[in-house]
């Protein structure tokens, strides 16, 4: 939970940068470039959750996949356990993924529609050079172990379950392969309420039970303030704030955080928030605006803020904010991550 | 957490044997009449191809210049002669082997050929894909039916020629299906899973990606067979397929033309062959395509 305790972060980005080439025309040529990931830098530490939230297009999944080396990066480091990713040779990259697993969004496209549920849990260790037997035996258990016992559900296909069970066979699928970090791409964000809560209770067991360390993301910051110690807020691709999520969520800095945690809706009348609610939609990532993003959708909008964007500075203890708001009050100078 | 929380009764629902895609897929197929009815059909044909040898009551190539052109139904000659009074029956038994071959050998080349360009295309992706599907858009400016004219033509006549040829024209259009299939599916994130896993492009392409393309492919494929079979019969109608006197629907329908005014029935025989093999293909697709259609 605490990164201060001393241990080496076992996640390190630094400066991710993604930009997708848009492609026209009869010779394909690049005529645009999305924003998707834009200097994005943070530390994971073991064992803690870090959250990940912004709206829809903001770069989160594509975050998600630069991580895991999905996708290959146009700029900036990510370091596991000190060990460079984009660095490792296909034979390491293949050693590296098994500590590195990644739940999917969508419970119905994340499934192998041909294979039944203990073969595709039981696939990742084949391909790891498990025999096929043992391979099955732990793919069944593991289905137990997230609730679905094997005798009933293991020789069956993916369409003859409900959303919420296969997103429980793709947590099972994520950690047959006894992963350190679990890279979680908005996983109930497809499911009903009720089946959320069970959802998001079993990924809180299997951490504690296997020591896990989890970068979620979401755009619900109910689901984020409930699992995550540190939150991350992104707007188009970049960071605008971060901090512990109770810090979050009792002084957002960031017009952009305010406006996120008023537009969230809280059944609490003492604790909703009398902000200016967030209007229009994100611009255009293709085209960002000049200096900060966010300046186009803000209350507090100065020139100055269109002319370069503002860094990250910190405003307490972990907490950092890029906003000239806070310019006076930053206690000490951020670290440059 | 409890979540197990179903009744005992829907819990033997659940139980109950679930079938894997194709056991699925061909039961569905055996609950289908009209797919039942085009399958007896073609094997009703392939057999009756098959045993020729055994089932034709005269030699196919063997006429008689008094028995020219006998009715249907005319003593010793059940399905009557043709123009060179060879028996009809033996020579649409004889000749449902050459069409059978000219059908069904280019559609599964294309086939193998096709998912296997196609699968490559959709996968690697980049420069490959755009040599590979320019290429094919090269063969697939023609009409089908000019291409195999045209190769045909300049291959000259004969069966094997004929299958090549027939390759030619069916292989782009396989190729497109299965680039596509391909394209679509590596999108999808059971195949981005499996990469997070660390499995390595065969491993993928094995187990995720060609049993969810190889259904459609099939399923275009079995269109492609009728197709086949009239393009087959049409080169050999147009002397640039089987070489006479072999027996070969096409060409018997080209050599009994000019008999037409004499004897009307016998000359349209090989066109009804023709017409009912290919219309059987098509059903069979059709049932094919609807019982492969399966999603919950």
């Amino acid at each position: 939970m605490s990164p201060g305790n001393g241990a080496p972060p076992l996640l390190e980005v630094r400066g991710l940068r993604k930009h997708f080439p848009l492609r026209g025309g009869v010779f394909q040529r690049t005529h645009a470039w999305v924003r998707a990931v834009d200097g994005v830098s943070f530390d994971v530490y073991p064992t803690e959750t870090l959250g990940i939230v912004g709206e829809s297009g903001c770069g989160k999944s594509t975050l998600a996949r630069l991580i895991l080396r999905l996708i290959e990066p146009d700029a900036g480091t990510v370091r596991f356990g000190g060990e460079d990713v984009r660095a490792a040779t296909p034979p390491r990259m293949k050693r590296l993924r098994r500590d590195m697993q990644l739940v999917f969004q969508d419970p119905y496209a994340s499934l192998n529609p041909r294979l039944t549920i203990e073969d595709a849990v039981a696939f990742s260790l084949i391909v790891h050079g498990t025999p096929r037997a043992e391979a099955r035996d732990r793919a069944r258990a593991l289905l137990g172990r997230v609730g679905l016992d094997p005798r009933l559900y293991g020789r069956r296909y993916a369409h003859e379950l409900s959303g919420g069970q296969r997103q429980r066979v793709n947590i099972a699928r994520a950690l047959v392969l006894d992963p350190k970090l679990l890279v979680l791409d908005e996983p109930v964000s497809a499911l009903d309420k009720s089946v959320q809560a069970q959802v998001l209770n079993l990924l809180q067991d299997l951490k504690a039970e296997r020591a896990l360390t989890y970068v979620f993301i979401s755009h619900d910051l109910n689901v984020i303030e409930y699992v995550s110690g540190r939150v991350l807020v992104m707007y188009l691709g970049e960071v605008v704030e971060t901090g512990t999520a109770d810090a979050l969520a009792q002084s957002p800095k960031h017009p952009y955080t305010q406006a996120l945690f008023a537009s969230a809706p809280s059944l609490d009348p003492d604790h909703r928030m009398e902000r200016p609610p967030l209007a229009g939609d994100p611009p255009n990532p293709i085209d960002p605006p000049s200096g900060c993003r966010f300046r186009t959708r803000c209350a507090f909008a100065m020139p100055r803020c269109a002319q370069a964007p503002p860094t990250l500075l910190a405003v307490g203890a972990r907490h950092e904010v890029a906003c000239y708001l806070y310019e006076a009050e930053a206690t000490v100078a951020a670290p440059a991550c | 957490m409890a979540i197990t929380t179903t009744l005992p009764r829907e819990l033997d629902a659940v139980a109950g044997a679930p079938m894997s895609y194709w056991r699925t897929v061909g039961w569905r197929l055996a609950r289908d009449p009209a797919t039942l009815a085009a399958g007896a059909v073609l094997v009703l044909i392939a057999l009756s191809a098959l045993l020729a040898p055994w089932l034709a009551p005269y030699d196919p190539n063997a006429g008689s210049i008094r028995l020219r052109l006998a009715f249907v139904g005319a003593p010793a000659h059940l399905l009557g002669t043709d123009e060179q009074g060879r028996d009809m029956l033996s020579r649409l038994l004889w000749g449902g082997r050459m069409t059978l071959v000219a059908g069904l050998t280019p559609v599964l080349v294309a086939f193998v050929l096709g998912t296997g360009l196609g699968v490559l295309a959709g996968y690697v992706g980049g420069l490959t894909n755009t040599l590979v599907m320019r290429t094919m858009d090269i063969f697939y400016a023609f009409p089908a039916v000019l291409l195999a004219i045209a190769i045909s033509g300049a291959l000259g006549p004969g069966l094997p020629n004929t299958l090549i040829s027939l390759s030619i024209v069916f292989v782009p259009r396989v190729v497109r299906v299965a680039e596509s299939a391909t394209v679509q599916v590596k999108g999808l994130e059971y195949i981005a899973a499996a990469r997070a896993s660390g499995a390595g492009v065969g491993a993928i392409v094995r187990h995720h990606l060609l049993a969810n393309v190889l259904g459609p492919i099939l399923v275009f494929a079995s269109t492609q067979v009728s197709l086949s079979i009239i393009l087959a019969a049409g080169l050999s109608f147009l002397g640039l397929g089987v070489t006479p006197p072999a027996a070969e629907w096409g060409l018997m329908l080209n050599a009994l033309r000019q008999s037409i005014y004499v004897n009307a029935v016998v000359p349209a025989l090989p066109g009804v062959a023709i017409f009912v093999t290919s219309m059987a293909f098509n059903l069979l697709s059709d049932g094919l395509r609807d019982a492969m259609e399966i999603r919950a």
